[in-house]
């Protein structure tokens, strides 16, 4: 395991009545690509202004390579920002714009001018060098920012949402370059999106935030078949939520009625005791509709709709009048095309599929 | 800019017949109260002076001679160059400028506190700023001499505090008319730099000081320059009237801070004037605005393209 790089223990900030973030605590390593991902409003843009400094936290502590930062102001701290709107200096050309902090920094003319060039290349915008912001496009405009912000050598590259204004094509090339930027230097990146995929697809680890707190961090993988609570479930991809109670647990597996009193098998990221209600999740490409009764984690209802969407087929299954599951089939699989709406139909769970949510 | 000259093309497309007759009232009323005024001026300057004010139909170029060269009291002397208008031209100039510095150094900070107020309080504080220039500014400038001279309130007021023991003598100064100038057109220095304060948009001062800029240098090398466009339209606002100004120069500088504006209104008023001779001074001094104007705006474009 490699250094840590930012430490925050229980940060809290308030703006006047109002809670923007509470008990955020977590580390994260040298080099590591960490996101910060949740809906608008959650607080993430709060969260990175804190580490940047410019704004005080208001309760909490801040470490940076494990020394305190809450008293240094933004331009002590060797850390530097990607804006959200690039934030270029308008009257500066594309050089001046990157050589901008080294030369606060005190580097000599010609140290800047060979960093410059070397960062000028590794964006590839060696041939608009010498234009103003004004004249660039959006893309190019955010290699230049992208660029500014990494030529100092900051110790910590934070980036909130620099992709959001980028069309499709774009915002998937743009993710590769970032990517490859940030093995090429090391730098540890702490990056902002409400866009899961581009959080699934980038990060070492993701911090999921919702309503000013931290909901789950961790690797892509855990937070997409691993989810903490019904938040994180619901937030990465889509699932089902149904209600349940514990019957029965033993160290591996808890058995769970559902409200409709169905009884399947799931498990769960904490100890559970028998009688705890909660929710059972399960995704809906981890099921698999039958004719026939299958082995193993099943249910069963009626086929009450079938939708083509393309890559997929989606099909809603009631397993009660209110009570209706989404599964999702893989349009090479031809099972379910010959099943037709009304039909009763058995829907089997993969392994590990069903997780137990206790909130 | 770029987008003010793109909006301009959309429109003109649109309304391109129309163009000529959406724009003719405008061209009308520009020729008739600006340019034949300055062609008349430009014409007077050129004919021979009457001697109880107004002018005999007689061209010559007697008022540029009178104003540039000394020919003696008879005017049949070797033609040696005249400094006593050239010099009060040198003072207005300094002495607009100077009154320019004064509304920039208190203009500005002015402009960039308002322009950072929540926006309710905005209004009122531009309304502040504008309420001196409900009253004439004859009574604003004969105040300004009532509050700053000898025994006035101001240095009344020094004294109490125990600033000063003496009291200031500021009337009858070139410091006065600066004071006065200052007084006069100190919106007009506020006004443009607070617009362009309020379009500023401070991401940039964040992302200056993220990168390592201290207060003092994000002012200097990002604020000032990006805002630049506001600073400039207000010195010219201020510079320019200035310079032509007569009040102040008259009330607050006596006869030793004689301006150009006193000169030019000397020879129209009542009947010891000489009409060609003030047209002249006139032209002259549009010529000299003009010139610093097209030196200015070459600058500005010469920027924009590098
Ligand atoms: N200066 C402020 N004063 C008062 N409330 C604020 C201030 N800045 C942010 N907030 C509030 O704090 C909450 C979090 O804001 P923040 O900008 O961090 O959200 P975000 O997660 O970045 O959202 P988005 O994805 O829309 O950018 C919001 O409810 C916002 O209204
Ligand atoms: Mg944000």
């Amino acid at each position: 395991m490699s250094e840590t790089a930012i430490q925050l223990e229980s940060v809290r900030k308030d703006f006047g009545d109002f809670t923007a973030l509470s008990e955020v605590s977590f580390e994260i390593s040298d080099n590591e690509f960490f996101t910060l991902l949740g809906p608008s409003g959650c607080g993430k843009t709060t969260l990175l202004r804190l580490i940047a400094g410019f704004l005080n936290t208001t309760g909490g502590t801040i470490r940076l390579f494990g020394e305190e930062i809450e008293a240094l102001p933004p331009n002590k701290r060797p850390i530097n920002t990607v804006f959200q709107n690039y934030a270029l200096f308008p009257h500066m050309t594309v050089r001046d714009n990157i050589g901008f902090g080294l030369s606060m920094l005190g580097w000599s003319r010609s140290d800047v001018a060979t960093r410059v060039d070397e960062m000028v290349s590794m964006v590839k915008l060696d041939q608009f060098a010498e234009r103003r912001p004004s004249q660039l496009s959006g893309g190019q405009q955010q290699r230049v920012a992208l660029a500014r912000a990494m030529a100092p050598k900051p110790k910590v590259l934070l980036l909130d949402e620099p992709l959001s204004a980028l069309d499709l094509k774009l915002r998937q090339e743009m993710r590769l370059e970032l990517k490859r930027l940030q093995n090429e230097t090391g730098i540890t990146f702490i990056f902002v999106t409400h866009d899961q995929e581009e959080a699934l697809s980038m990060s070492d680890r993701i911090a999921v935030m919702s309503a000013g707190k931290v909901q789950q961090i961790g690797s892509a993988v855990d937070i997409y078949e691993f989810p903490e609570n019904r938040f994180v479930a619901g937030f990465i991809g889509e699932t089902n939520l149904i209600e349940a109670e514990v019957i029965d647990a033993s160290a591996d597996a808890l058995t769970c009625q559902l409200v409709n009193g169905a009884v399947l098998t799931a498990r769960s990221l904490h100890e559970i005791t028998k009688g705890q209600k909660g929710w059972v999740s399960i995704r809906p490409e981890r099921m698999t509709l039958s004719k026939t009764k299958p082995k193993g984690n099943s249910l069963s209802g009626t086929l009450t709709g079938a939708t083509y969407l393309g890559t997929d087929n989606q099909y809603a299954v009631g397993l009660t009048d209110d009570l209706s599951l989404n599964v999702r089939h893989q349009n090479r699989t031809s099972v379910g095309a010959a099943m037709t709406t009304g039909e009763p139909v058995h829907i089997s769970i993969a392994d590990n599929a069903a997780r137990f949510l206790v909130d | 800019m770029a987008a003010n000259i793109g909006t301009g093309r959309a429109v003109s497309s649109t309304f391109a017949p129309l163009r000529i007759w959406l724009l003719l009232p405008g061209w009308l009323s520009i020729g008739f109260f600006l340019l034949i005024p300055v062609l008349l001026m430009l014409v007077y300057s050129f004919l021979t002076k009457e001697f109880r004010g107004g002018v005999i139909w007689e061209p010559t170029l007697a008022a540029y001679d009178q104003f540039f060269f000394d020919r003696g009291l008879f005017g049949d002397d070797p033609r040696r160059i005249e400094w006593k208008y050239i010099s009060i031209f040198w003072r207005s100039i300094w002495q607009a400028g100077g009154a320019t510095l004064l509304c920039l150094i208190i203009g500005f900070p002015t402009a960039f506190f308002i322009a950072t107020r929540p926006d309710r309080t905005k209004v009122i504080w531009l309304l502040l700023v504008t309420v001196p220039y409900w009253v004439n500014l004859l009574i604003r400038t004969v105040s300004m001499k009532f509050l700053i001279r000898d025994n006035g309130p101001m240095n009344d007021f020094l004294q109490y505090i125990g600033l000063i023991n003496e009291p200031l003598q500021l009337i009858n100064t070139n410091i006065a008319v600066q004071i006065g100038l200052f007084y006069s057109y100190l919106p007009f220095m506020v006004l443009p730099i607070f617009a362009a304060v309020e379009r500023y948009n401070f991401t940039l001062s964040e992302a200056a000081s993220d990168l390592y800029a201290d207060k003092w240098t994000i002012l200097r090398r990002i604020v000032i320059p990006v805002v630049s466009p506001g600073i400039f339209a207000g010195c010219i606002l201020v510079f320019v009237p200035s310079l032509g100004a007569f009040l102040a120069p008259d009330l607050l500088g006596g006869a030793k801070s004689f301006m150009i504006g006193s000169l030019i209104e000397e020879q129209f008023k009542g009947n010891i004037g000489n009409w060609p001779f003030g047209a002249a001074s006139s032209m002259i001094l549009l010529s000299l605005v003009l010139v610093a104007l097209f030196f200015y705006a070459r600058a500005q474009s010469q920027g924009e393209r590098a």
